[in-house]
């Protein structure tokens, strides 16, 4: 104890205790506090870009799912188009028909029409004409009837056979 | 390019030592030596190694006998500075020409002063000699205070720039860029490592900051001081226990001011125990806390590094002592075969000592500044941070 007591030199415990603490202000000034600040700096800087490539990800990931989900309802949105325009196609073509239809009943009965009258205008000759030819032949035959009764008899003969004719 | 320049600066510097160490040479080359200095019985390798384990007043490199028959000492003379009766006398070392056994007297500025075992005198007026009572103590000379640039305060200094020198270059790298390169790139993670696994652990993420600059000081000036000492300079800074006093003493100061209410609180009137017991307690801890930390500190770097200094070289006394008995071929290669052991044992004694004074000072600035409300932090995931108070628990 004596010996480590007589080693001990105040004076270099002096000089020790001063050059310790003004290496530990000049190393806190120049050294530790820029390493220091630099290595924190750097940490959040890689902490930083940790976070914003994990953000990142997940925004990725968002937005893969908001591309599906467009894709989804772009895919529905043109089935439904489909389906529609396949519908407006049944209904112009059933449309189409009726009115093919229609119309065709229409020209039908029109034709039919026409016919009737035509056949009635006809029919109506015909009569006209019966009628004069039988007038005809009734003053014929009166005007025969009335010289000769054979002849009138032979008159309405050969009329009726060329009625016949007729 | 830059490396270019700090290259020219550090071969002037070594071009600077060396011619001083020549100059030194040959003055002492002049000096005719009674005792040739050699060293070849037990107890002059005793005498020896504990010189060596002192602080001297010289930087000495190598000592040899040249052809004439003269001792050649080697390395370079250091300013001593004293503060006596006469106040403050400068002279350089060399002026007592090698003598540490209290012959030389030097005469300055009306004051004479002796070198007695590395250690300084003022001899008194009419004293030509230094003499000693029973006890070992001198009579005619007291001791002045002694502010020397010794050997000791020398490595302190040069570690220092060295220190300087290194981290601030590191820290001017980090504006150029993020990754530091070269030797830079090997401090960088030694830096690191103090932060997270000596300053935050121990002191709390709260409050490291402010305290991992002294703890980065303190672990790179140990470590790099015990690994000089290591070198064949024969540094013995840390094994100084004026120097492991000092750094002791400002570790107390920095607890001791940086204590809150709670630290206090649990020296003066401990919570949770008896109230006659208190008082008691209260003593112990006071005592604990202001002398037995601090000299724990002080006493286990000292003995380490001390001890390692002697054990290295009494393993290489070994080659002197079993000259006889092994041939010297058979010694010298035993000695070197343990020594070379022993000096990678120091290389991890070297860093391990620096990291338990770093790692205690750490865990003392901690228990003085840790909060009590136990509510702990979380890491990222879920985990609990233990902090200071745990590892406290834990050391008890």
């Amino acid at each position: 104890m004596e010996t480590l007591l007589n080693d001990f030199s105040p004076g270099l415990f002096m000089m020790q205790t001063v050059l310790l603490i003004v290496l530990i202000l000049l190393m806190v000034k120049f050294a530790w506090k820029p390493i220091l600040n630099s290595l924190n700096e750097r940490e959040e800087g890689i902490q930083g870009a940790l976070d914003a490539a994990e953000k990142a990800k997940l925004e990725m990931a968002n937005l893969q799912a908001d591309n599906e989900r467009l894709l989804q309802e772009a895919r529905t949105e043109r089935e439904a188009m489909l389906k529609e325009a396949r519908e407006i196609k049944t209904k112009m073509i059933s449309d189409a028909k009726e009115e093919a239809k229609e119309e065709a009943d229409k020209m039908i009965t029109q034709a039919q029409g026409a016919i009737e009258s035509e056949k009635k205008a006809a029919i109506a000759e015909m009569k006209a004409t019966v009628a004069t030819l039988s007038l005809e032949i009734a003053e014929k035959v009166v005007k025969s009837e009335l010289s000769d009764n054979g002849k009138q008899m032979k008159l309405v003969n050969e009329m009726l056979s060329d009625a016949k004719l007729n | 390019m830059k490396t270019s320049i700090y290259s020219i600066k550090f071969f002037g510097l070594l071009l600077t030592c060396l011619l001083t160490i020549n100059v030194f040479a040959n003055q002492s080359n002049e000096q005719a030596q009674q005792d040739d200095g050699r060293v070849s019985t037990p107890s002059e390798i005793e005498e020896y190694i504990l010189h060596h384990l002192k602080d001297s007043h010289g930087f000495h490199l190598v000592s040899y006998t040249n052809d004439a028959g003269e001792r050649v000492h080697v390395g370079f003379p250091l300013p001593v500075i004293v503060y006596g009766n006469d106040g403050f006398t400068t002279f350089m070392s060399s002026e007592f020409h090698h003598d540490s056994e209290g012959k030389v007297i030097v005469e300055k500025n009306g004051s004479r002063f002796v070198n007695y075992h590395s250690k300084i005198y003022e001899l008194e007026e009419g004293a030509t000699e230094l003499v000693f009572d029973e006890a070992h103590h001198p009579v005619n000379a007291s001791k002045p205070l002694d502010l020397s640039i010794t050997k000791s305060v020398f490595g302190i200094l040069v570690v220092g720039l060295l220190m300087l020198w290194w981290f601030s270059s590191l820290a001017r790298q980090y504006k150029k860029r993020s990754i530091p390169k070269g030797f830079g790139r090997v401090l960088e993670p030694l830096v690191i490592y103090v932060r997270d696994e000596i300053a935050r652990p121990n002191i709390g993420e709260k409050k490291y900051r402010k305290f991992t600059g002294y703890l980065l000081t303190v672990f790179f000036f140990i470590w790099i001081l015990n690994l000089i000492g290591l070198t064949p300079l024969g540094f013995n800074v840390t094994g100084q226990i004026a120097v492991t006093a000092a750094l002791a003493v400002l570790t107390l100061i920095i607890y001791v001011f940086s204590g809150n209410k709670d630290f206090w609180g649990h020296i003066f009137w401990m919570p949770g125990v008896p109230i006659l017991i208190r008082p008691i307690l209260a003593v112990i801890e006071l005592v604990g806390t202001l002398i037995i930390k601090p000299f724990s500190l002080l006493v286990r770097l000292f003995a380490n590094i001390s001890a390692g200094h002697i054990i290295l070289m009494s393993l290489i006394a070994i080659m002197i002592n079993l000259k006889a008995d092994l041939t010297p071929v058979g010694s010298t290669a035993l000695s070197f075969v343990l020594s070379l052991f022993i000096s990678v044992i120091e290389l991890l004694v070297a860093f391990l000592q620096a990291y338990i004074f770093t790692m205690l000072s750490a865990l003392f600035i901690g228990m003085a500044v840790a909060e009590h409300d136990h509510d702990h932090e979380h890491d990222a995931h879920g985990n609990e941070i233990p902090d200071a108070e745990d590892i406290r628990e834990n050391f008890i």
